[in-house]
């Protein structure tokens, strides 16, 4: 007889994705990645301990003597600590910043200026893996995007934006061009390396110098990015990293001395921002929360939409402010798009994030998690049916399954406010005006997405659609070259692209 | 007549759903990323080697090259205990017997292609005989080719009728419809194809005859298992799938199982619902299974070429 490897037949019309073969595991190895024990501040190209004082939050443990810890959100071990930079360190990195922007950087040719940010580049090529080991373990995202997306897009930005260095003057024809000063940065958990690599590239490579800091509870690849920029010989003070706290960034957002605030986070700090700086001289660009609408039409490639959607909302655990999480499908197909849905997130694996088979790794932080919990019950509460993959979640952690709300209604909170996780509120409509009007009620307009396969209606829609990024058959994409910001409560000013550069500077004559 | 339960509703083929390329592409290359290691490999390894058709469907085959080939299909490597042989051999017609013969009591299917393979340039009655003398020779499987000047020129019912005509002539063997992707062009005929011939009564449907340039991609077989998908939920009836042609390496083909896998399941993993169409596929498999249990490379001399 063949020995064959005979399996029973299943009676129902269901597809079974617990299947018998099953991968093992493949984790990348940690040992492939440095992380110190303790990380100082980094200003005018040197690591300066913390001047210390009074933390930022009382009566929290885990800052004391000045430092911090940063876990693994996937296990919830100590990584290392880092140092809290107070008002007084703040004003050290802000004087740095002054001192090269006035001494080296602004007279420097462009073409030199250029040089440097290519070596930045190509020295995050070289420590591409470290990187995306030590994103992972920090931030929790699956290694798969942060080896895949995070660190080469990271790159690409240097890349790109030193190419525009020394062509300035054809990005802007019959302008002149000048650099702002200084520039504060402030940066999110979700893309820790690349929201550094979006602010920083085109700050320095339009002249500016740089104060800044990332997220406190993500803060090891920017650090990992300063040993980067003090080994590529960038003069001191150029970049300066600062780790902290909200404090830490409000001692930036009010520093006198600062020409430029460039911001990336929650709509509320973006307000916060904004009240700050009203009066002063200080530039601003914003790039706050969303609540996209991914919209499937009946002519639909509607297995490619139903990816698209996957993309959309559980890249990244749904730490996205661009993410697909309004889905608006016309009702003729709602049925077999949520079933279609369904079986997709069966198959998503979610647990280690070093896994390279790990499709959505652990949840950033206790805090966000919690907030994540709190929009299920809301969800439940408000009568929307929810359902959530099968899959187990691993002991110790903060983790949350892919979750998809149905009979969703537009006064739902579910489906006005940013959950900023794997959430997928599903709405359904009838009429292209309908859908245009429900995906544009709404106080943000970051991003949407269009999902048909008729070319006129894609330009119909993405016309009226109020969003900076409108996809078309796709979501989810990113680029240099392409600009990205958002319309109302997204924020202003755009990063990326040609567009990227003007706020990094002044047009004169 | 066994006619399958799934001829209650025969759509408009025309409306078959859509497919945007790029999309294809873009989860068809996510299932790359997927790392196969260890048991999981292994046990792959084994899966895929009884899923293949071993096949030779040439003009120089003889009654000898059909005996060697049906020895290995049962013995693949047998320096090696515990290999599974493979699913199935395929040839030509009048090799069929030959075949049946070697093959003897193993419990490996003889499936044969018929309806004028590969170009399937022959008049209905033709292609009827065809099949019916591959099925009276002993065919346990064949292995059609659908009429792609007839599908190009809009003319559903005839590729339709066909198929059903072949299904019929199939009697008690199982029929696998070659769509021939590398003819059809685009992914929507890939699915419309697809959705035509599992309508008609198809068990199977196989992406290529492999005498044409593209065979087999991931892409186009990503189409089919899912337009399988939507006819199982529309019908309850299960249908197989067979890419066929340039699959000739291990870790090419884990990728299509980690496909298969993730788009259709557990129930699809066996070699009655999936087959690899491949002459060259087996050797390499055998080298990595005994890569995996022995922890080195073996020379491909060590493997027997028939």
């Amino acid at each position: 007889m063949a020995k064959t490897i005979s399996k029973k037949k299943s009676n129902t019309i269901k597809l079974n994705f617990d299947t018998s073969w099953s991968y093992a595991p493949a984790p990348e190895s940690k040992s492939a990645a440095t992380i110190n024990k303790q990380y100082d501040l980094f200003i005018n190209g040197e690591w300066v301990k913390p001047s210390g004082g009074k933390p930022a939050r009382l009566n929290d443990d885990s800052r004391s003597g000045g430092y911090f810890d940063t876990i693994n959100p996937a296990n919830e071990e100590k990584l290392s600590e880092v140092a809290e930079a107070n008002v007084a360190d703040v004003d050290k990195a802000v004087k740095a910043a002054r001192t090269a922007y006035e001494k080296v950087w602004k007279k420097m040719p462009a073409k030199e200026r250029a040089k440097y940010v290519f070596r930045i580049s190509r020295m995050i090529q070289e420590k591409a893996r470290e990187l995306a080991i030590i994103e992972s373990l920090d931030g929790g995202k699956p290694i798969r995007e942060s080896r895949d997306f995070d660190v080469p897009t990271a790159a690409n930005h240097f890349f790109y934006y030193a190419g525009w260095a020394d062509k300035l003057e054809y990005a802007f024809p019959n302008r002149k061009t000048e650099s702002l000063g200084v520039a504060g940065q402030i940066i999110p958990w979700n893309f820790p390396l690349l929201m550094a690599a979006w602010k920083i590239a085109p700050a320095i490579a339009t002249g500016n110098t740089v104060v800044l800091k990332p997220a406190e509870t993500t803060p090891l690849t920017a650090l990992k990015l300063a040993e980067i920029i003090q080994e590529s010989d960038l003069p001191p003070g150029v970049v300066n990293i600062v780790t902290g706290a909200g404090a830490t960034g409000a001692a930036i957002v009010n520093h006198p001395d600062i020409n430029k605030i460039a911001f990336t986070g929650s709509t509320d700090v973006g307000k916060i921002i904004q009240r700050a700086i009203a009066g002063t001289n200080k530039k601003a660009t914003l790039e706050l929360g969303g609540k996209a609408a991914n919209i499937i039409f009946e002519d639909a490639p509607i297995d490619q939409a139903v990816e698209g959607v996957i993309n959309g909302i559980y890249f990244n655990q749904g730490h996205v402010c661009c993410a697909g999480s309004r889905l608006y499908v016309q009702e003729s197909i709602a049925k077999q798009v949520i079933k279609k849905l369904r079986d997709r997130i069966e198959s998503l694996i979610v647990g280690d994030p070093l896994d390279k088979n790990t499709d959505i790794g652990a949840i950033n932080s206790r805090q966000q998690l919690e907030t994540i919990h709190k929009y299920l019950d809301i969800g439940k509460k408000e009568g929307a049916e929810m359902y959530q993959s099968s899959c187990s979640l691993p002991g110790r952690g903060f983790w949350c399954r892919p979750t998809l709300f149905t009979n969703v209604a537009q006064s739902n909170r579910i489906a006005q406010e940013e959950i900023f996780g794997p959430v997928l509120a599903i709405l359904t409509f009838r009429t292209d005006d309908e859908v245009i009007e429900k995906a544009n009620n709404s106080p943000y307009g970051l991003s949407a997405g269009v999902w048909t396969d008729k070319g006129s209606k894609i330009f119909n829609m993405t016309r009226r659609m109020r969003a900076g990024v409108v996809w078309a058959n796709t979501f989810n994409k990113f680029d240099p070259s392409s600009p990205f910001g958002g319309y109302k409560e997204s924020g202003f000013g755009r990063e990326g692209g040609l567009h990227g550069l003007l706020p990094y500077l002044n047009l004169v004559n | 007549m066994k006619r399958s339960k799934s001829l209650f509703a025969i759509p408009d083929f025309s409306l078959s759903p859509r497919i945007d390329q790029v999309g294809a592409e873009e989860r068809a290359s996510r299932f790359t990323k997927r790392s196969i290691k260890k048991e999981s490999k292994l046990n792959g390894l084994k899966l895929v080697l009884n899923m293949i058709d071993l096949t030779t469907l040439e003009g120089k085959d003889t009654d000898g090259k059909v005996k060697q080939l049906c020895y290995k299909a049962i013995h693949p490597h047998d320096a090696v205990p515990d290999i599974p042989t493979v699913a199935a051999v395929c040839v030509y017609p009048s090799m069929v017997k030959v075949a049946k013969k070697a093959l003897g009591n193993s419990g490996i299917k003889v499936a044969s292609v018929a309806t004028a393979f590969p170009s399937g340039q022959a008049p209905r009655d033709v292609k009827i005989r065809d099949t019916k003398y591959a099925v009276n020779e002993g065919a346990d499987e064949v292995d059609m080719v659908i009429s792609r000047g007839k599908f190009h020129a809009g003319e559903y019912n005839f590729v339709f009728d066909e198929i059903a005509a072949i299904k019929e002539a199939c009697s008690d063997a199982r029929l696998k419809v070659i769509l021939e992707t590398g003819e059809l062009g685009t992914m929507d005929k890939v699915r419309r194809a697809s959705d035509i011939a599992m309508h008609a009564g198809a068990d199977f449907i196989k992406t290529s005859t492999g005498k044409i340039q593209p065979a087999a991609t991931m892409p186009v077989t990503l189409v089919m298992l899912e337009a399988i998908r939507d006819y199982y939920y529309k019908t309850g009836r299960m249908v197989g799938m067979k890419p066929a042609g340039g699959i000739s390496k291990s870790k090419l083909a884990l990728h299509y199982l980690v496909m298969v896998k993730e788009v259709l399941g557990e129930d699809w993993l066996t070699n009655e619902w999936f087959r690899f169409g491949a002459s060259s596929l087996a050797n390499d498999v055998l080298m990595q299974i005994v890569k995996e249990k022995t922890g080195v490379y073996q020379a491909a001399n060590y493997f027997s070429v028939d």
